[in-house]
């Protein structure tokens, strides 16, 4: 048995996809059978559309890569009226990434995306280390995490996990300010805040100088956040970073997590996702577990 | 177009030059319908520095023999790594990706330089399908950086621009007498200032034209939103939105 909750929200699977990683869902169709998947979270979206970063917008570094994309997306309302109708039969959880500069702005989107019916939980990102205001503002300090978490959950009814930066120094006390203000869950890490210099050029690759650093290279981090915050808080913990197989993901089951997601081993195999969800079916067969909570925190 | 993920085996490898190789990759697999101009994200294997996968234009295709051809410059690591693998070793791809370049005009002109000829040879060929013989001008900095020449001569007639003068007019392609023509489509790839300055002469002439842009990548698919070029309307993904783009959506890219 694979099947977990967080909160409410059923996933046949504990895995998912990481936003901004996997577009909606429709960018990996011709690859994998979506509906395989625990849940797929979207891309940041924002009240209203964001061009984003200028490029270059990544660097390719050990083990990983950075990121800068800056939020580029085409807003809440773009999002409820377009792209909404294309996805939401999807057969799995789609979950949407709100991201913003204003506790306002986070309020907003929340509160539309709280009335469509087929999107049964919203990630809270309070940890984009590439937008200028807010974003990781809100998520380094414990007050004013509380403060926005608690203001979107007056407005947003369903499942609220609360997606949380590594770029703190307590990151357990971050989690538990949150899940006081209200969070259903919380997921981590984010990315982490790095930089690249072309030393041809003798500037830095990325046009916004830093950026998020993901993939294998940060696995490690990751696993040891995910144990620490398990370990602090009473609420389920989603846990991602590095995550490119089965073994991964196991790591941070173990470690604390009820689910994983993962995200830019996408880029590297557009199929991985589902190899995962097949490889945790292997190694519970394999060791005869016949429910993934046996291993869920063991450690 | 449905995408897909394969094996290929590198059935020939030539060097061509000091800077450019072409690999034949044979598909165990029927090959599905691939446009002139789409690319491919080749996994680059046997090298730990290299994390993502690299994109490549299609040189050519073969759908008798199940081959695709891929024209490369070695530039970094990736296509250096490329370059070394022996005959025989498996490649994976992620293909067909892009949108391509669509084939129209009656009287169209074919600006290629550098590695940027690549996708142009099978571009050459889908026009000749079609009863049209284009004229076809490709540049370099000396002949040795022009990698493929020959090969293109049933397709068109050629033309050649080498800043050094060892082939073709001295001077660059937009130098070139045949680049001031009369053509109704200009299809072009190469470096960025060499696009830019074919756009913009196809922009104050009002003709048709479409570039091919090369921009660091990620996922190929749209989803990283990483590849990101400037055009009229916002940024758009050069791996989904692209390769090609129509400079009328592009005129302040041109003038940049």
């Amino acid at each position: 048995m694979l099947d977990v909750k967080i909160h409410n929200l059923s996933l046949k699977n504990p895995v998912l996809t990481a936003s901004g990683t996997f577009g909606y869902g429709e960018e990996f169709a011709d690859f994998i059978d979506l509906s395989r998947l625990g849940g797929i979270i979207v891309k940041g979206t924002t009240g209203s559309h964001r061009e984003g970063n200028a490029y270059p917008r990544m660097a390719e570094t050990p083990s990983g890569m950075l990121n800068a994309v800056g939020l580029q997306n085409a807003g809440v309302d773009v999002f409820c009226q377009k792209t909404y109708p294309r996805i939401c039969d999807i057969d799995t959880n789609i979950i949407v990434n709100v991201s913003g500069s204003s506790i306002e702005e986070y309020c907003e989107t929340a509160a539309k995306i709280d009335a469509l019916d087929k999107i049964p939980a919203i990630e809270l990102n309070i940890s984009c280390p590439n937008v200028k205001k807010g974003g990781m503002g809100f998520g380094t300090d414990p007050k004013m995490a509380a403060q926005v978490v608690g203001e979107v959950r007056k407005v947003y009814h369903k499942t609220l996990i609360v997606k949380l930066t590594p770029n703190v120094t307590s990151i357990a006390d971050i989690a538990k300010a949150v899940e006081e203000a209200g969070a259903d869950s919380v997921s981590l890490i984010n990315t982490m805040l790095g930089m690249a210099v072309d030393v041809e050029r003798r500037r830095p690759v990325l046009s916004t100088i830093t950026g998020g650093l993901s993939g294998p290279a940060v696995k490690p981090v990751a696993v040891r956040m995910v144990w620490q915050v398990a370990k602090a808080v009473k609420i389920p913990v989603i846990g991602l970073g590095g995550i490119a197989s089965a073994n991964d993901a196991l790591e941070f089951l173990m470690a604390g997590a009820t689910a994983v997601q993962i995200g830019t081993a996408n880029f590297l195999d557009p199929t991985v996702t589902v190899k995962v969800v097949d490889g945790l079916q292997d190694y519970l067969n394999r060791h005869n577990i016949k429910d993934i909570h046996d291993i869920i925190g063991m450690i | 177009m449905k995408k897909h993920i394969a094996d290929f085996v590198i059935a020939e490898k030539k060097t061509i030059g000091s800077s450019y190789f072409t690999l034949l990759l044979k598909s165990p697999e029927a090959l599905p319908e691939i446009l002139p101009g789409q690319f491919v994200e080749v996994e680059v294997p046997d090298n730990k520095e290299v994390f993502l996968r690299r994109p490549i234009s299609i040189h050519d295709v073969d759908y008798a023999a199940n081959t695709i051809t891929l024209l490369v410059q070695v530039v970094g690591k990736g296509t250096r790594t490329l370059s070394q693998l022996a005959e025989g070793r498996t490649l994976n791809l992620v293909y067909p990706l892009g949108n391509g370049f669509a084939i129209d005009g009656q009287k169209p002109l074919l600006v290629g330089g550098g590695a940027g000829i690549a996708p142009l040879l099978y571009t050459a060929k889908k026009y000749s399908e079609k009863g049209i013989r284009p004229a076809i001008l490709l540049g370099g900095r000396t002949a040795e950086l022009i990698p493929v020449k020959e090969e293109f001569r049933p397709y068109g007639e050629m033309f050649f621009a080498t800043e050094d003068g060892s082939l073709g007019e001295k001077g660059l392609v937009t130098q070139h007498p045949a680049f001031g023509q009369s053509y109704d489509s200009i299809l072009t790839c190469g470096p960025t200032p060499m696009m830019k300055a074919v756009a913009r002469h196809a922009l104050q002439n009002g003709i048709r034209c479409q570039v091919s842009l090369e921009n660091t990548m990620a996922c190929g698919v749209g989803a990283c939103l990483c590849c990101v070029t400037k055009t009229d309307h916002g940024h758009r993904c050069v791996c989904k939105d692209g390769p090609v783009f129509d400079v009328k959506d592009m005129t302040e890219w041109a003038e940049s």
